[in-house]
């Protein structure tokens, strides 16, 4: 059965905007995909178990893996020594001396760390081998808490920083102080946002080849770019950028950024292929990738605003401390930056101050998680908003509306440096409403309450960037130190559409799928294009850095797929069809400006009976070249780079365009909580967006819920805990919490589309908004539901069932301890 | 992930495991279903020598009903006889017992709560008992139900109550020489009414604190576990009121509650009032 | 009785997906690896390997179950059934083009168990309520749909299926 989306449309360039089926599912309902595990390995792949510290922070005084090489079936232990001899330690975005190698050298400073490497040929008598690698540990004295660690006399991680605190920036745009003495009102929260992560349920894996002569590595992995890191990578191994060859598989189990931080691993494995003298394949596991994978930063907020008698706010004080873990890994400390302009968020406040720390703890180094910034940032604006109107007894929708950028006035420039380029808040605000059904939500509210029930309503409008600015981390250097280092700004993302000698289209694109149907999309993009139908396109969406067209910014994050990706490959199908306008002009005998490409055809404009077929259009270009018009340089095969012209580098005054477009949505959440038992039940959720024009509605729909379902678990379970002593109370799947399919309920979703002016399809980024407005839109219902008496430094990520009791009890003193 | 090496034994007949038990003792452990002892396996967080695998035992399937018990456990609700469940029966299988609802009414009301469907498809009722977790559903509502398990060695059979038999936190009354051979659920006693409710933080995981009770004419029986480290039964005369508040308060405190990453002590003690308090009334 | 030795390779025999199939492994060896890496059956996807994702979940003797708990040598004469036996001549199944129908799956590394599943689940409970197509569901975790197309999908077959009068594809 097709849906009538299947059907071929009755005019040519709208399969762009429909709910197509995936041209992906059929392969992966059948168990036919190619993941990485799946992907055929030469013979003689040796296999790879990596030992892992089970301390948080100790000097590492002996190794020795005799007992281990001498066990059947091992080829090769790989330890610091070896890597301290083959490899650099990774280059890190603030100029501090920090060493952060691939595996620990002499000392480890989070549970999890990768120790050792054993590789044997094949993964059960390798971690037989683990057990026989003797390590002994002199402990040294933790630091798990972020504001402990940033305290003079903590324990200190890396001695010859000689500080916990690797980067102290402050801003100031406006003037904020003078906005603030002249407030009538100061409102002030203090949050932490705690460590999750996305959990693909594909873990990482690595098949790696050291090559001889020279030739440097061949590498088969689930990594999913930003290729930029390819430079940090092959600056580790002390070779060109060429000489690292990444290669993706077909198809990966997901990513939400996770699999970014994979690239220490590639380095390892890099290295035991160089040392083993044979391929060498590593699958992470999921305990490995609980412990040692990457989390996203937990951050200590302190937010204030200078807020009018009617909330409208005239300033912002921020003051953010994140906790990025063991090392300063790369992109960090891009977890600030890639907020850092739009950090006024919807909201029309011109002047704005900021302090961010960075601080190192004794944990798994952070990193990209599916939202990147926006959770951290929006937990704290959004439960700030919640609480402007709690204090000045205001309708919250009221402090929205006051507040918004004003529908007419984009693209509109914030005061730190984001140019919102489109969007009608307003609009968005009284949409989401109506699919709320707000009014009804309130009355239950009303009815709920007086029955002595804890009913509550939460609001979050978040500003959703993406297609990042390459050159948005050097925010976090000085002018000075910018000017120095030379200026980096842009996002590349390329695409090439090939014709070949029948007539076929094939695709390849930069953006490293994780799943989320790019393959079905760029066919729809491309079909329009080229007056084809998707059937007709081939996507290649595998990857091979030394084949393809690529550059720093290309790979799977900060939503670029839609604006940045897809439209290079719009742009590249548009130049394919001119070039084939212009070798077809001549036998249609119409100026090329006047072919027309629609159903498979190209013909005259004023000659439609008079058609080619596209197939025999293309074809003459391969295979009578002779008949090419003057000029015309064979071969059909276009390559389109293309980078935002909006996203210049961080100017004198540490202003950014952090990103080349902002979407928007505003969520709805009712709930009530259980006063037996402290738990949630969602009533209603609604959940609006504004992403630009939508390229295929379903997939955009399913990456709302994707996101709803991960900002769920977020705001009401998942959470990485450490015990005081550094141990990992989160690693297992049956201690790290997961929503399954009882505890999501369905959003009601609802989209207005305002194009953006600045990508070739008007497309935004629409897969991460839920993971920044979903956690804090709950979290300010169950603020709502507990009442204005609650403290509200005491809503803390997650809300489990226990917290939230605790929080019912203190604010009605009502259950006795 | 993967486990260690290991002799695995396919025993055909419940001589063959005992055989082997005898001679391997605390080097054997006992494969049923495995959703318990697989996972420990491949973290290497059990090595065993020997596995015992009981799945194909056919003596061990059968699931017998108005077997005597001989539990001499007076508090719980007088009956005669026992479903008495093979080590090797699925949670699935009994949980599809037609009858199992009329039988023991509690077990009927705990199954669903067990894992999923896909681990009850595999996992036994005896693996559970065997496995002792504090948090498990069923050694709870063997223990609220003052239930029996039949040990098996060469050196005989032997049954012991469930109260003598979990000795805490996955430590049984099970020698290593020891089958759990049958586990025997009490039949449900006329006019006895039963319930079971728990808390997780998902559905299917293990309960933040699970209650079972049994009201009869003239008691209560009340059975709550995961808050401490085994299943704690209490008989009390038909309390209502602020004295079942007070028997409930003074139970949760009794308890050994912990704090952990997913609750503090104060909220297991809070369920075991409010559950305790909400299941009573229902069942008076 | 049957002894598997450590250390030793030894035979094993399943029937996997209606064909008979033998391979060599250590007594160690999980179901799970075994039917990917010794047979070739990569559709069964690992996410885990103790027991929570699903991801790896496989008919044995026609119920539903994880292949991570279980060993290879204690399939050994079983039925196998893995997602690679669903589709007939190359043509999807019911329940599998529900699944594309209703965008069930974005990264497909969830789907395999959860098709393995919904076809024993629905093979027992062919007209199922909502909650207990979630309830079923709930032994699986999926981190990119937040399930919506699934049960939608699940439901949707059921409801064909009795349409249809109760003969089913799979
Ligand atoms: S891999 Fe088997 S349940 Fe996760
Ligand atoms: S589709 Fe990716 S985990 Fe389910």
């Amino acid at each position: 059965m097709k849906d009538d989306a299947q059907a071929r449309p009755a005019s040519q360039g709208t399969w762009v905007g429909r709910p197509l089926e995936r041209f992906e599912d059929e392969a992966l309902l059948a168990g036919r995909g190619c993941y990485a595990d799946d992907a055929p390995v030469r013979p003689g792949t040796l296999a790879a178990a990596v030992l892992r510290s089970p301390y948080a922070h100790a000097q590492i005084s002996r190794i020795d893996a005799a007992r281990a090489l001498a066990m059947p079936g091992v080829r090769a232990v790989v330890t610091g020594a070896d890597v301290e001899a083959w490899t650099s330690p990774f280059i890190v975005s603030v100029k501090q001396p920090m060493r952060h190698w691939c595996l620990a050298v002499d000392r480890v400073r989070y549970a999890g760390e990768p120790v050792a490497v054993v590789v044997a040929e094949d993964r059960y008598l390798a971690e037989d081998a683990l057990e026989a690698i003797e390590v002994d540990y002199d402990e040294l004295p933790p630091v798990i808490d972020p504001v402990a660690a940033a305290q003079p006399d903590a324990s200190i991680l890396h001695a010859d920083v000689g500080s916990n605190v690797v980067s102290d920036r402050s801003y100031r745009y406006g003037d904020p102080d003078a906005a603030f003495a002249e407030a009538a009102h100061r409102v002030r929260i203090d949050v932490r946002y705690p460590r999750n992560s996305g959990t693909p349920i594909e873990c990482g894996v690595v098949v790696a080849e050291h090559l001889p002569g020279g030739a440097g590595y061949d590498v088969l992995s689930n990594f999913m770019g930003p290729m930029s890191l390819a430079a940090v990578m092959s600056l580790a191994l002390r070779i060109p950028a060429a000489r690292l060859r990444l290669r993706a598989p077909r198809h990966a189990g997901g990513s939400f950024g996770v699999k970014q931080a994979l690239f220490p691993m590639i380095v390892a494995m890099c290295v035991a292929s160089r040392k083993a003298g044979a391929p060498v394949k590593w699958v992470e596991d999921r305990l490995e990738h609980l412990v040692g994978a990457t989390s996203a930063t937990g951050r200590v907020t302190t937010l204030e605003a200078a807020v009018g008698d009617d909330g409208r706010i005239t300033a912002l004080a921020w003051d953010q401390l994140d906790d990025c873990g063991a090392y300063l890994r790369a992109p960090e400390p891009a977890t600030f930056y890639r907020m850092h302009g739009c950090l006024t968020g919807a909201y029309a406040i011109a002047r704005l101050r900021v302090r961010n720390r960075v601080v190192l703890t004794n944990k798994t180094p952070a990193g990209l998680v599916r939202g990147f910034g926006g959770p951290q940032v929006y937990f704290a604006l959004e439960r700030l908003v919640q609480r402007i109107a709690v204090e000045l007894g205001l309708d919250p929708l009221d402090v929205f509306r006051r507040n918004f950028v004003p529908s007419g006035a984009f693209p509109y420039r914030a005061p730190a440096g984001a140019l919102l380029d489109s969007g009608d808040y307003a609009a968005v605000l009284e949409r989401a409403l109506a699919s709320a059904g707000v009014d009804d939500l309130r009355a239950r509210r009303s009815a709920a309450r007086s029955a002595g029930r804890l009913y509550g309503i939460g609001f979050a409008a978040i500003v959703e960037p993406s297609i990042s600015n390459m050159g948005y981390i050097t925010a976090v250097l000085t002018p000075e130190a910018r000017a120095k280092a030379g200026p980096k700004n842009g996002a590349i993302a390329a695409a090439t559409v090939a014709v070949d000698l029948l007539g076929g289209v094939t695709v390849g694109v930069d953006s490293l799928p994780q799943g989320q149907g790019h393959a079905t999309t760029i066919a729809q993009v491309v079909a329009d294009a080229l007056g084809l139908a998707p059937q007709d396109i081939t996507v290649d969406v595998e990857f091979d850095s030394r084949k393809d067209g690529w550059s720093v910014a290309a790979g799977n994050y900060s939503s670029r797929f839609a604006g940045a990706t897809a439209g290079a490959a719009h742009l590249a199908a548009l130049r394919v069809r001119e070039r084939l306008a212009r070798i077809a002009a001549g036998a249609l005998g119409c100026a090329p400006a006047d072919v027309v490409f629609e159903r498979g055809k190209l013909f005259a404009r004023s000659n439609p009976g008079g058609a080619l077929s596209f197939a025999r259009a293309a074809g003459n270009a391969h295979w009578a070249p002779a008949l090419l018009p003057e000029g015309e340089m064979p071969g059909l095969r276009e390559t389109v780079f293309w980078t935002p012209d909006v996203l210049a580098a961080p100017d004198g005054h540490d202003r950014v365009n952090t990103s080349a477009t902002y979407g928007f949505a505003f969520d709805v959440c009712a709930l009530e909580i259980d006063r037996a038992t402290g738990s949630v039940h969602i009533d209603r959720y609604a959940t609006t967006h504004d992403a630009g024009r939508i390229l295929n509605p379903a997939l955009a729909d399913g990456q709302v819920r994707g996101g709803f379902a991960q900002g769920l678990g977020a705001a009401l379970m998942e959470e990485f805990v450490y015990a005081p002593d550094g141990s990992f109370r989160s690693g297992s799947f049956a201690d790290y919490l997961v929503p399954t399919a009882m505890e999501v309920p369905e959003p009601a979703i609802a989209h207005l589309e305002t194009p953006s002016p600045f990508t070739p399809l008007g497309a935004k980024g629409i897969g991460e908004a839920n993971n920044m407005s979903t956690p804090v839109c709950i979290a300010n219902a169950i603020a709502d539901a507990l009442g204005a008496g609650v403290d509200p430094a005491a809503i803390e990520l997650p809300m489990t069932p226990s917290k939230i009791l605790a929080l019912v009890a203190a604010t009605e003193r009502m259950v006795s301890r | 992930m993967k486990p260690a090496a290991v002799d695995y034994v396919r025993a055909d007949s419940v001589a063959e495991v005992t055989a082997i038990l005898a001679e391997c003792g605390d080097d054997a452990r006992v494969l049923a279903g495995g959703q318990s002892l697989m996972p420990m396996l491949n973290m290497r967080l059990a090595a065993p020598r020997v596995l015992v695998d009981i799945s194909r035992v056919a003596e061990l399937a059968r699931i017998r009903s108005g077997v005597a018990d001989h539990a001499s456990d007076g508090g719980r609700a007088a009956a005669s006889g026992a479903v008495a469940v093979g080590a090797a029966v699925t949670q699935a299988r009994l949980e599809a017992r037609p009858t199992l609802a009329r039988e023991v009414p509690m077990v009927a009301l705990a199954l669903p709560y067990i894992g999923h469907f896909q681990t009850r498809n595999r996992g036994t009722i005896g693996g559970s008992i065997a496995h002792a977790d504090p948090s498990a559903e069923l050694p709870l509502v063997l223990a609220a139900l003052g239930g029996e398990v039949a040990l098996r060695s060469q050196r005989g059979t032997r049954r012991v109550a469930a109260r003598s038999f979990f000795a805490g936190m996955l430590t049984t009354d099970c020698r290593p020489d020891e089958l759990v051979e049958e586990v025997l659920f009490p039949l449900a006693g006329e006019g006895a009414r039963y319930g079971f409710r728990e808390v997780a933080l998902r559905h299917g995981d293990f309960a933040l604190a699970a209650v079972a009770a049994t009201v009869t004419r003239d008691a209560i029986r009340i059975a709550v576990g995961g808050v401490a480290d085994r299943p704690q039964v209490e008989t009390w005369p038909r309390l209502a009121g602020s004295a079942l508040d007070d028997a409930l308060d003074a139970l949760a405190r009794r308890l050994d509650a912990r704090d952990d990453a997913h609750a503090s002590a104060s909220y297991r003690r809070h369920l075991v009032r409010t559950l305790g308090r909400s299941l009573v009334e229902e069942l008076a | 009785m049957r002894r598997y030795s450590r250390g030793e390779q030894h035979r094993v025999e399943v029937v996997l997906d209606g064909r008979s199939r033998e391979g060599r492994c250590e007594s160690r060896m999980l179901l799970s690896d075994f039917l990917r890496h010794v047979l070739g059956a990569t559709g069964v996807h690992v996410g885990c390997e103790h027991g929570v994702c699903g991801a790896c979940t496989v008919i044995v003797d026609g119920v539903a179950q994880r292949s991570c708990l279980a060993l290879a040598v204690a399939a050994d004469g079983r039925d196998v059934r893995t997602v690679h036996g669903l589709a007939r001549d190359d043509v999807l199944s019911d329940l599998q083009q529900a699944f594309r129908r209703h965008h069930a799956l974005q990264c497909g590394f969830c789907t395999p168990g959860i098709l393995m599943s919904a076809t024993d689940f629905l093979a027992r409970n062919p007209a199922p309520t909502e909650q207990a197509v979630r309830e079923m569901l709930s032994g699986h975790l999926c981190r990119c749909t937040g399930y919506t197309g699934i049960v939608a999908a699940i439901l949707d077959v059921a409801a064909l299926r009795r349409e249809r009068g109760g003969t089913q594809a799979a």
